[in-house]
């Protein structure tokens, strides 16, 4: 079926009829004989005949375990039994020969050598002679490792075999494939003469440099050399990144109304009528089993009860890296501003941060000032004004204290890392090869990531160099373009808010009369910056107004880390359904939403429909009341807005210049929005 | 997409289905269950399926059947998970799921689940990936999944996962697009797709597009119009089909077309099947354009939820959901 030439349709000829009529006539012997459970020489023989010419024909295979079976019953010689399944293994071969890439031939040898009579160096014999013929058959790979296994091979001398094959030809994507497979055991099980961990790294990053100056235009070593980077920047156990409130931050946290004059601008005020304020923390990647056993929260408000601490995830797998639990703090009476500390620790990480509570008189009262509309234009807002407080930048040695146990070989990282950045500048500086700038990128950014580690560096991030190399792949690539801008806007991300002086500059304060619990009026405006994808949330905790308004993107993922958002614009995107849209349900501070102008029912694709958390999918342990979505007059054509809305507060919501929206839709949205008081500009009633 | 010979192609597709007597046809006998389901859902995507006799197709289908209610490729052959789903496919296709003992069924497939949660294709005990979503996927669609371990079951393909993000046969197999649409499929059925790196594999995937516009199966192989399906349907169930130009893969099959004879073949020039004309057929049909004529039937569901038809084992589990919840 694949790879034979098309040739003019010749009429069907006499000489193919007959080989035809022949295969059907010992076709219809063999069924005969299997129907009829006849295993004696000559029906053995019809079968190898039939399997020489058809291998495909697994019911021959069958047949031929069955007669093994039957003619072994009573067998108990060795010689005898080792003859019969040597006959086995003949056809096998006989087989191969003819289509090396047949499922049944494969497993019967394996079913043959499961029985421990046959000669396992012959099959490595014979794997070299397939290897020799297609070096990336998986089969025979597979029946390697299935061998080697049998044979209680060690996994360093398979590691030969595949540093062998690699040295024979570069190309040879199998054998690096097995080559990380064996080597991640190895590391990680420490075997002798595989510690330590930096030293067998550098010989693989020898190992691959000489793949990739060979034909740096071959995926096999780049692709390996990827998985070595990886190995190289992953950290071990998962380290906490940052928090809000962000270490060594005091929080003001007032209640019952609205903070005015000089304190409201800072960037660490906090309204809550409900007794309590979020504490939320990032780790570098996602973790499981955070709780009150793991995680303990020292701090001097009167409740002690054990925090509940929930996952900042979509799906259901109690996993995530980010974490929210509430701290409910006491009714304060004054106005005094005690400062209270907390100490959170989990793992190796701590951070530590202040707390005053401050009481405020509802002066301007519920109700009316909750009805104000946010209008997201741009003389709604003026530049921050000197701030009293900058805003809390990540950078981990404030955000934390970490003793990592692997610290000390970050030395080990850094150096390498600076060793293989020279050696594909140069490179490139020779070629234009656009995988090696694609690693250039990686490279650079992962040292960036690094470098940040350490407090007011000296050394400037890459980034202007990493953002030029992801344009230059888009001209060089165009296949893969939205590949690269995706990537192109983490990093811009990146660029954006982890540097303090460049994060101000695009912090506004929103001057307009605004909601009672919009009591921080901060916006971080990041719109018309092309951004396809958004990151670097560890460094946007701290956010409760924001702007992504005309960009282009295509997903928000990562956003329900974004906990304190109250008001958010994600107008003029490229938004294609309700479900990009899961990270929302998590929001749930969230009153004032604009997705208008987005792509919302204009596909017929909905590209994240597998990923959204569904009562379609068959998750285990998912308990969807499906009644909660059909009652009340919600239509069921609109049930992935009812997940998402449903639970939601929303005063405020913009949705026209989407395809979806209708006079039916708008419908829905007030049945379940009960909340909200205004719909594209106009009033609910 | 206006250059798709539709004609030739469900001419092809009928003529292949008469030619039952030369070598070709006779030496794929055994996977003729397969054969049915590629070339009736090509068919029926090409708006052509009425053009078949129904009742016989259905008949022969259940004379495929055997005591332990699993399917064979053909009539005496012996029964094997692949026939299996493709048999409950072509019977869903027709609309004609209630000749079935489903529950026979059903635990036909469950009794293939191994201790680790993996699943053999028949008696004899191979395993493979293909096979843990071949089950899933059938026993989905007809509403029986409760009947094996799903927990186990992801746990196993979750243990294919490979270091650059795909998925293999085994544990330790190469990654391969055939395999990752397999293990993709059952994670998204399952709703465990949190357990795949999506930027991770969804760059290995794109990267499968090569300077022609088609796509390979893996690194430094050659194009074929049969990784169309896999790879693009896994970057759609993973959230990262923009990673490639989808005009180019278009482009690329339509070039696979054998114009004067009708049928689409691997790569350009190359002898056509029915294999590479269902995949074809499916992503060029659908794939490609946004727009789509509303269809009768629970194929309606198919055009207007998820997409595309390229998924037909998942789209038809869901739109069995679907109907569930409307009533």
């Amino acid at each position: 079926m694949h790879g034979r030439p098309r040739k003019p349709q010749k009429p069907v000829d006499d000489a193919s009829i007959a080989k035809a009529a022949k295969l059907r006539v010992l076709q219809a012997q063999f069924f005969q004989n299997h129907h009829d459970k006849i295993y004696a020489k000559e029906a053995l023989e019809i079968s190898a005949k039939l399997l020489e010419t058809n291998p495909e024909a697994y019911t021959a295979w069958n047949y031929r375990k069955l007669a093994v079976e039957h003619n072994l019953r009573s067998e108990t010689d060795p010689d005898a039994i080792k003859a019969v399944l040597d006959e086995e293994l003949r056809v096998v071969e006989s087989a191969l020969r003819r289509n090396f890439k047949c499922y049944g031939a494969w497993h019967h040898r394996k079913w043959v050598l499961n029985k421990g009579y046959s000669s396992v160096d012959h099959e490595f014999r014979l794997l070299d002679q397939f290897q020799k013929a297609d070096s990336r058959n998986f089969h025979a790979w597979s029946y390697r490792r299935f061998v080697a296994a049998l044979k209680n091979m060690s996994e360093e001398e398979e590691l030969k075999y595949t540093t062998d094959m690699i040295e024979t030809n570069f190309s040879n994507y199998s054998a690096w494939h097995n080559r990380s497979v064996l080597l991640s055991h190895l590391l990680k099980q420490k075997i002798e003469g595989f510690t330590p961990r930096e030293k067998v790294l550098t010989e693989e990053y020898e190992l691959v440099h000489q793949a990739l100056f060979t034909d740096p235009d071959d995926q096999s070593g780049w692709f390996y050399h990827f998985w070595l980077l990886d190995q190289t920047v992953t950290p071990g156990a998962p380290v906490l990144v940052s928090s809000w409130p962000a270490h060594g931050s005091d929080l003001f946290v007032s209640f019952k109304g609205n903070l005015d004059g000089g304190v409201s601008s800072s960037f660490t005020s906090f309204c809550s009528d409900k007794g309590a304020f979020p504490l939320i923390i990032y780790f570098n990647q996602s973790v499981g089993g955070i709780n009150s056993s793991t995680v303990t929260v020292k701090h001097l408000f009167d409740k002690n009860e054990d925090l509940i601490w929930v996952p900042l995830a979509t799906n259901n797998s109690g996993n995530a890296q980010a974490w929210v639990t509430f701290l409910r703090f006491p009714d304060v009476k004054d106005d005094s501003l005690k400062a209270y500390p907390v100490e959170v620790k989990v793992g190796h990480s701590q951070c530590a941060f202040t707390v005053s509570l401050r009481s405020i008189d509802s002066k301007h009262g519920e109700g009316g000032s909750d009805m104000e509309m946010i209008v997201w234009k741009d003389d709604s807002f003026h530049a921050s004004e000197p701030l009293l407080l900058s805003p809390p930048v990540v950078s981990l040695d404030q955000a934390t204290t970490n003793k990592e146990p692997e610290q000390i070989d970050s030395r080990w990282h850094e150096e390498t890392l600076a060793n293989e950045i020279a050696l594909f500048q140069e490179l490139l500086s020779e070629i234009n090869c656009k995988i090696g700038k694609l690693t250039l990128a990686r490279l650079l950014r992962a040292h960036d990531k690094m470098i940040y580690k350490m407090p007011f560096a000296d050394e400037k991030t890459h980034s202007k160099e990493v953002l030029d190399l992801f344009s230059d792949l888009m001209k060089l690539d165009p296949s893969h373009s939205r590949y690269y801008k995706d990537e192109h806007s983490l990093v811009l991300m990146e660029q954006v808010v982890s540097n303090r002086e460049s994060l101000l500059t695009y912090c506004w304060k929103y001057g307009e009369a605004h909601p009672s619990y919009l009591c921080n009026p901060i916006c971080l405006r990041l719109s018309k910056l092309s951004l396809s994808r958004i990151g670097s949330f560890e460094n946007l905790l701290w956010v409760q107004m924001l702007d992504l308004s005309h960009n282009e993107l295509w997903s928000i993922e990562g956003l329900e880390a974004m906990q304190l958002l109250s008001c958010l614009n994600l107008s003029n995107n490229k938004l294609r359904s309700f479900t990009a849209l899961e990270p929302l349900k998590l929001l749930k501070s969230l009153k004032v939403l604009n997705i208008s102008y987005n792509e919302i029912g204009a596909h017929s694709i909905d590209t994240s429909r597998y990923l959204f958390s569904s009562p379609l999918s068959h998750t285990v342990g998912d308990d969807w009341n499906i009644d909660a979505y059909v009652t009340d007059g919600v239509k069921m054509n609109y049930w992935e807005a009812a997940v998402i809305f449903k639970g939601l507060y929303l005063t405020q919501l913009d949705v026209v210049g989407n395809a979806i929206v209708d006079e039916k839709f708008n419908l829905f949205l007030t049945h379940i929005l009960p909340s909200l008081v205004w719909l594209d500009g106009d009033r609910v009633y | 997409m206006g250059e798709l010979e539709v004609e030739k192609h469900a001419q092809y597709i009928l003529s292949v289905e008469k030619r039952k007597d030369d070598f070709e046809s006779v030496v794929m006998e055994h996977l003729r269950m397969n054969g049915a389901y590629w070339g009736l859902t090509t068919l029926d995507l090409l708006g052509k399926l009425e053009t078949v006799d129904k009742d016989e197709i259905v008949s022969w289908v259940m004379s495929c059947q055997h005591e332990s209610g699993g399917f064979g490729g053909n009539v005496g052959h012996d029964p094997h998970i692949l026939y299996t789903l493709s048999a409950v496919q072509v019977l869903a296709l027709l609309d004609k799921l209630d000749v079935l003992d489903i529950d026979k069924l059903a635990n036909y497939i469950a009794s293939l689940q191994n201790e680790d949660g993996s699943f053999s294709g028949d008696m004899w005990g191979e395993v493979d990936t293909r096979f843990s979503y071949i089950a899933i996927c059938c026993l989905s669609l007809l509403h029986r999944i409760d009947k094996i371990n799903v927990e186990k079951a992801v746990n196993y393909v979750v243990s294919c996962k490979n270091l650059d993000g795909g998925f293999g046969s085994i544990p330790g197999g190469e990654s391969h697009a055939g395999q990752i649409f397999c293990c993709v499929g059952a994670l998204a059925i399952t709703g465990s797709l949190h357990h795949v790196d999506k930027d991770l594999l969804g760059w290995w995937l794109c990267e499968r597009q090569v300077k022609s516009g088609g796509l390979n199966g893996r690194p430094e192989k050659l194009p074929d119009v049969c990784y169309s399906w896999w790879v693009l349907s896994s970057l759609i169930m993973i959230d990262r089909v923009h990673w490639i130009n989808k005009e180019k893969v278009a482009r690329f099959i339509l070039d696979c077309q054998d114009k004067e004879n009708g049928g689409i073949s691997d790569r350009p020039d190359d002898a056509v099947d029915v294999f590479h004309t269902y995949f074809g057929v499916a992503v060029s049909d659908n794939d490609f354009s946004d727009s789509c004529t509303p269809l009768e039937g629970i194929h309606c569901m198919a055009m207007v939820d998820p997409k595309p038809p390229v998924l037909f084992y998942i789209v038809m589990e869901l739109d069995f959901h679907f109907l569930n919840i409307r009533d």
